[in-house]
């Protein structure tokens, strides 16, 4: 490798891929074991580093190219953008990725690309990096490929058969949006190559339990991400739509993207405005109390109210609007019910449910079992004659949990949401 | 109270469990090497670690423990904490007196106390596995140089072992003194001694292969290159990757040139 060129290259192309927010190097059910002596095996991904802003690096994430012949208003690569363009060789990307790997800097590569030339051209030369890195290099770390949305679909096959994951953009949460910021594009075009990966991906899982020798494809699923805070959208709209990619899709993430201010296109937040980082970390909650907790996405927004809360987390917000599922008595009440009590997290509901078989939990043993109980103590119900219940509104309530906790935004709130209400 | 000196490893401690009811011991406690307080104790009794008696013990614990159980128990083991073995010792002594299982009363102070080290062991074994930084040099070695709270190499040799196996690498534990060596067949353990600082630069410009520097420099330009100003947030950062590993995270080292 030509040492400053591809120095430069990397510090272009990592930039540029930055706002993909993908991390996920995890396997899932089906790893790829290093059965034959080679390099890597992929297993439940680890981050490596972690950047200044706090955001995991366990992949080598790269642009093959920022070269691209869209110009959709929110990407820093879009056409009329005045940067430096670059674009790697497959052989410089494969060798990054090997000589990454083997000084243990990162779980494997995450490789998407600006479109150059023609949709085909950019999704044959990713396939080719993936297939050197597995057939010639033996590799058997984490790999994520782009989709090229208009790729042809043998050639997305092909990458299923040597990426882990694959993943196609969403972008924006609605069409309307789409098409005010990325005229060229409409949603078919991404809903397409994700319905051909979904009916793919579940074929070869049947064909892999009747045939373990079946070859895996895309065994880590795919993903997508949703660009917030650069549209109008509210959050219901906006997890409507997640819902949607788990339900109809088999999604196995959907992503949110905080809008960084990058241009001075008027159809965008002004640089220099917050990203919205508080409303990000809403979304996230949320959507983990759909896939972990048994949530419906209508029980944590609905049209009376679209908005999550950016005060207090969805948990807490769905319970305090609904106080009489409360108290509940976690010495008899099921574990999905436990789940639903502020403050009390999967580890932690089901470290009551173990402890409670020895005998009847006290609230100072909720304590030691880690327990927020000053954030749960509001829902609980203990059978103590020494417990006093005290019937608060949920204003009482909600004002005495935002006074014992701080709040690691307060120092960046964002206001960025308020511009549009 | 006696005093039981043993050789430091977890089936040394296993066998000290046995001669505590063996000799029929009460009030105990577990000291590595002779030159501790031992002046202090009237009774003092050096274990010599048998593996008949350890796995009597271990049969015993199995009994009535799940294998995660036991791997709670060795992780605990290798957290270090002061006074893990008189804990564990407690833990024992709760399971061998109960007829269930009782790794789940966690209210219990003796198992919630394994648990908390097992749990602080298991944190930092999956810390190790993402901060080690190989180097490589001019022999064809990948090494690397580690200084964890908990004893994890143990822990994390099985994870490397699988994961390069295509290569030769050392990881070397400059606080325990000791490392483990890989030589495309078996994981061994070694111990060395270096002529200089293993760290300074230059013992590393003599000893690295010549793509050794480009490869540091090139993970430092990515890792400044995908931070994103805007979203500063240091004190998930530090939350993240705590700073008492920074001296060995290339990512965190400055250029060695320039």
């Amino acid at each position: 490798m030509v040492h400053e060129r591809v120095m430069e290259k990397l510090a272009i192309l990592a930039d540029a891929a930055k706002y993909d927010v993908s991390c996920s190097s995890s396997a899932g059910q089906n790893k790829r074991k290093n059965q034959n002596k080679g390099l890597g095996d992929t297993g439940n991904g680890i981050c490596h580093a972690y950047t200044e802003d706090g955001r995991c690096v366990s992949l080598l994430k790269i642009l093959l190219t920022n070269h691209c012949i869209f110009d959709c208003a929110y990407c820093v690569s879009r056409k009329s953008n005045d940067i430096k363009r670059a674009a790697f060789t497959v052989q410089e990307v494969v060798d990054l990725t090997i000589g990454f790997y083997r000084r243990n800097y990162i779980e494997g590569l995450f490789l998407s690309s600006g479109i150059f030339d023609n949709p085909d051209y950019t999704m044959e030369r990713l396939v080719r990096i993936a297939k050197k890195l597995r057939l010639e290099e033996n590799f058997n770390g984490y790999i994520h490929l782009k989709a090229i949305p208009g790729a042809s679909d043998e050639l997305i096959k092909e990458a299923g058969m040597y990426a882990d994951r694959l993943s196609v953009n969403v972008e924006m949460p609605t069409e309307k949006s789409l098409k005010l910021l990325a005229p060229e594009k409409n949603h078919a075009d991404v809903i397409k190559p994700m319905e051909y990966l979904k009916n793919e991906i579940v074929g070869h899982k049947e064909e892999k339990k009747l045939n373990f020798k079946a070859p895996l494809f895309a065994p880590a699923g795919q993903s997508t991400q949703m660009i917030i805070g650069a549209t109008q959208e509210n959050d219901l709209e906006i997890l409507g739509m997640a819902n949607y990619f788990y339900e109809q899709m088999n999604m196995r993430r959907v992503y949110y993207s905080g809008y960084v201010p990058i241009s001075y296109d008027n159809r965008l937040p002004a640089i220099g405005t917050p990203v919205p980082m508080i409303r990000e970390n809403r979304l996230y909650q949320a959507d983990w109390l759909i896939r972990f907790y048994g949530f419906n996405v209508n029980e944590i927004v609905g049209f009376d109210q679209p908005n999550l809360d950016l005060d207090i987390d969805p948990k807490l917000g769905w319970a305090l609007r609904n106080l009489h599922q409360f108290p509940v008595d976690i010495n008899s009440a099921d574990l999905e019910l436990i789940l639903r009590i502020p403050g009390i997290g999967v580890t932690s509901a089901k470290k009551i449910v173990s402890a409670r078989k020895f005998k009847r939990l006290q609230p100072e043993d909720l304590k030691k079992l880690g327990i927020a109980y000053n954030r749960s103590k509001f829902f609980l119900a203990f059978s103590s004659p020494f417990y006093l219940q005290k019937d608060l509104t949920s204003i009482q309530i909600k004002e005495q949990i935002l006074n014992i906790q701080n709040s690691k935004y307060q120092n960046n709130f964002s206001n960025q949401l308020s511009l549009f209400q | 109270m006696t005093l039981l000196i043993y050789d430091g490893t977890f089936e040394g401690w296993l066998t000290a469990v046995f001669e505590i009811y063996e000799y029929k011991f009460e009030d105990v406690i577990f000291a590595k090497d002779e030159n501790s307080n031992a002046l202090f104790f009237l009774k003092t009794h050096f274990v010599e670690t048998d593996n008949a008696k350890a796995n009597r013990v271990l049969k015993g614990l199995k009994k009535n423990l799940s294998p995660s159980g036991i791997t709670n128990m060795y992780h605990a083991f290798f957290s270090e904490l002061p006074q893990i073995e008189e804990s564990l010792f407690r833990f024992a002594t709760y399971v061998f007196s109960s007829s269930k299982n009782i790794e789940g009363d966690l209210s219990n102070n003796a198992v919630l106390n394994i648990q908390k080290a097992a749990h602080l062991t298991g944190k930092e074994s999956h810390r190790m596995k993402a901060f080690v930084r190989f180097k490589l040099t001019k022999d064809n070695l990948y090494y690397a140089i580690v200084e964890p709270d908990c004893n994890v190499l143990p822990l994390i040799q099985k994870h490397f072992k699988n994961r390069y196996a295509d290569q030769k690498w050392l990881i070397y534990d400059t606080k325990r003194k000791y490392g483990i060596y890989y030589d495309l067949e078996n994981v061994s353990t070694v111990e060395l001694t270096f002529d200089s600082n293993p760290s300074s630069s230059k013992f590393l410009a003599e000893i690295s292969d010549e793509d050794e520097e480009f490869f540091q420099n090139l993970w430092r330009n990515y890792f400044k290159s995908v931070n994103i100003e805007s979203r500063k947030n240091t004190k998930l950062h530090v939350q993240h990757m705590p700073k008492r590993y920074w001296k060995n995270l290339t990512e965190k080292i400055p250029n060695l040139k320039k």
